[in-house]
């Protein structure tokens, strides 16, 4: 019942913003529904997985620069690059999580952290494609079914069918068997051994899965932004998705859209409105405060307060 | 059925598991008793996978396995529990044995159907419970009384229908009550299942076992039907001390 009304919602969110005459709203609202994608894959490993990755910037960067790259060499072919987009992040996933997952604990967070900064620094010495200053991309990728993404009222369906359907994917991925014997590591790496799983090879896949999921949607902000900068592979993008998740629900269905979703708008409400004045400049102090409150009275975040509470 | 051949452990200097020999016959189970800090669940580890060996051989019904991952030997038929309860603690009864049952039926890499569709799963759980004597199914694990905790333990491991158990101190931490229990359900499972029986519990193994191996400062220093090693002067001297002389 809920989720019709999310998606009532969500499908007529840019004809009302239009009719209201605040468009600006609609972009904004296509922001929201990337990261919610990038926060979900997130998600996977980390609620789901109990991976703790904290590199996952790297993956969302990856799939933004692939885009941007091939778009500079000349294929602006959406059927081309976003397929490539999603292939080369999973590919980083595989290489590094066929390394990080022989670490566990702290040295996997820590591993996974370097191996994400060690993309930054490549992308950042890059010249050939930006450096420090990133890739502005010519406009948005071409579908070549005469539909152009330019419009924000077809681009914005698009992200969202496309979030729909990834979620739609791990829905099902999560009550598949694959999905209980990734949560059974979770609860229990020993005895999931001992009942004769081969643990590393789930959690491997699992990583791979996620990594694409996060290419993909690199992919679309590179698309929404006409842009891919080196600050989509730092660590702080890693921590923000983190605490998306963290704010949404670790291991919670709708925890990372939840949790995307929440914090953006935060964001936004504090550091564009007249709300706080000059004082607008300091917006990460009452998001942090509100974050703060979150987890230490919404322990399981908020979709978990709100399953709690529809209990 | 199994056969160690020179099985041995160190830690830096310290010789866990010191040249072990030792068969356990299809059918029987087999005692493994020693004072604390013996390295019984050193050696259990080194059977089971989860530690490598250093030097020496396990066959599992004639088949070299010592170099086998652990998971790798549950499908083959050798499987474990743990002496310190180790569960799916958050899921429920019903959903820890329909996981085990799921490790070994099929392959768990599909993304697709729902797993609460497959009634095969969950009625095979359904069934371990009932051998195992648990009622309440859809509680979660962490809920059981501690006597019900271990018999999930153990049930956990008969779910991958294994042809050779491996318990590490199934009576662990009960009272004589749970015990009288736990030795009931060891006996019934024994019926089909070739057991490796580690314990404490000098009572129940000596009714339980038709053959018991002594292990004392990593090296097994005796083997022999229980009314034999209740006799041998070398076991008596090392180990069972004044216990059985009263």
């Amino acid at each position: 019942m809920r989720i019709l009304l999310v998606a009532l919602v969500a499908a007529a969110f840019p004809w009302v913003m239009h009719a209201l005459g605040q468009d600006f709203y609609t972009s904004f609202a296509t922001r929201v529904l990337i990261y919610a994608m990038a926060a979900a894959s997130l998600n996977l490993v980390l609620g789901y997985g109990g991976m703790v990755s904290f590199g996952h910037a790297a993956f969302f960067g990856a799939g933004a620069y692939i885009v941007a790259i091939l778009a500079a060499e000349g294929i602006t072919s959406l059927w081309i690059a976003w397929p490539v987009a999603v292939a080369g992040a999973a590919l980083a996933a595989l290489v590094i999580g066929a390394i990080s997952l022989r670490t566990r604990g702290v040295y996997f967070i820590m591993i996974t952290l370097a191996f994400a900064q060690m993309m930054y620094y490549v992308f950042i010495s890059l010249k050939a494609y930006g450096g420090d200053d990133g890739l502005s991309l010519p406009g948005r990728s071409s579908t070549g079914l005469g539909v152009s993404l330019s419009n924000d009222f077809v681009w914005y369906y698009l992200v969202l069918a496309l979030l729909a359907l990834v979620l739609f994917l791990l829905h099902r991925l999560l009550h598949a068997r694959f999905g209980r014997v990734i949560e059974a590591i979770r609860e229990n790496e020993t005895r999931a051994t001992a009942i004769g799983y081969p643990v590393y090879r789930y959690q491997l896949l699992c990583f791979v899965i996620s990594g694409a999921v996060a290419g993909l949607a690199g992919a679309l902000i590179a698309n929404q932004t006409s842009y891919a900068g080196p600050t989509l592979l730092h660590w702080v993008q890693s921590g923000t998705l983190m605490i998306m998740v963290i704010l949404g629900g670790v291991g919670r269905f709708w925890g990372g859209p939840i949790g995307a979703a929440v914090l953006l708008v935060l964001e936004e409400v504090f550091s564009a409105s007249p709300l706080l004045g000059p004082y607008a400049l300091h917006w990460q102090l009452p998001v942090g405060l509100i974050l703060l409150a979150v987890v230490l009275f919404a322990p399981q975040g908020l979709a978990g307060a709100l399953a709690k509470r529809s209990q | 059925m199994l056969s160690l051949k020179g099985l041995s452990k160190r830690f830096g200097g310290v010789v866990a598991v010191d040249r072990v020999t030792l068969e356990v016959r299809a059918g029987e189970v087999h005692g493994l008793i020693g004072p604390n800090g013996a390295g019984k669940t050193t050696l259990i580890h080194q059977v089971s996978g989860s530690l490598p060996a250093d030097t020496g051989e396990i066959l599992f019904e004639d088949r070299d396995i010592t170099r086998l991952a652990a998971h790798q030997r549950v499908r083959g038929g050798l499987a474990r529990s743990y002496q310190v309860t180790s569960l799916f603690r958050r899921f429920s009864v019903l959903d820890n044995l329909a996981l085990a049952v799921q490790a070994r039926s099929g392959s768990s890499f599909s993304f697709w159907r729902p797993v609460a569709a497959e009634r095969a799963l969950f009625d095979e759980a359904r069934d371990i419970a009932a051998r195992i004597n648990l009622k309440r199914v859809d509680v979660p694990a962490a809920s059981l009384s501690h006597g019900e905790q271990r018999a999930l333990e153990v049930g956990l491991a008969l779910a991958t229908r294994p042809k050779l158990l491996l318990l590490d101190e199934p009576m662990a931490g009960m009272g004589p009550e749970e015990s009288k229990r736990m030795i009931d359900l060891v006996r019934r499972v024994r019926e089909t299942v070739t057991l490796l029986l580690v314990e404490h519990d000098m009572d129940a193994v000596f009714r339980l076992a038709d053959r018991i191996s002594v292990m004392v400062n990593g090296r097994l220093i005796a083997t022999g039907a229980p009314e034999a090693i209740r006799r041998n002067d070398e076991v008596r001297k090392a180990y069972l001390g004044d216990e059985l002389a009263a």
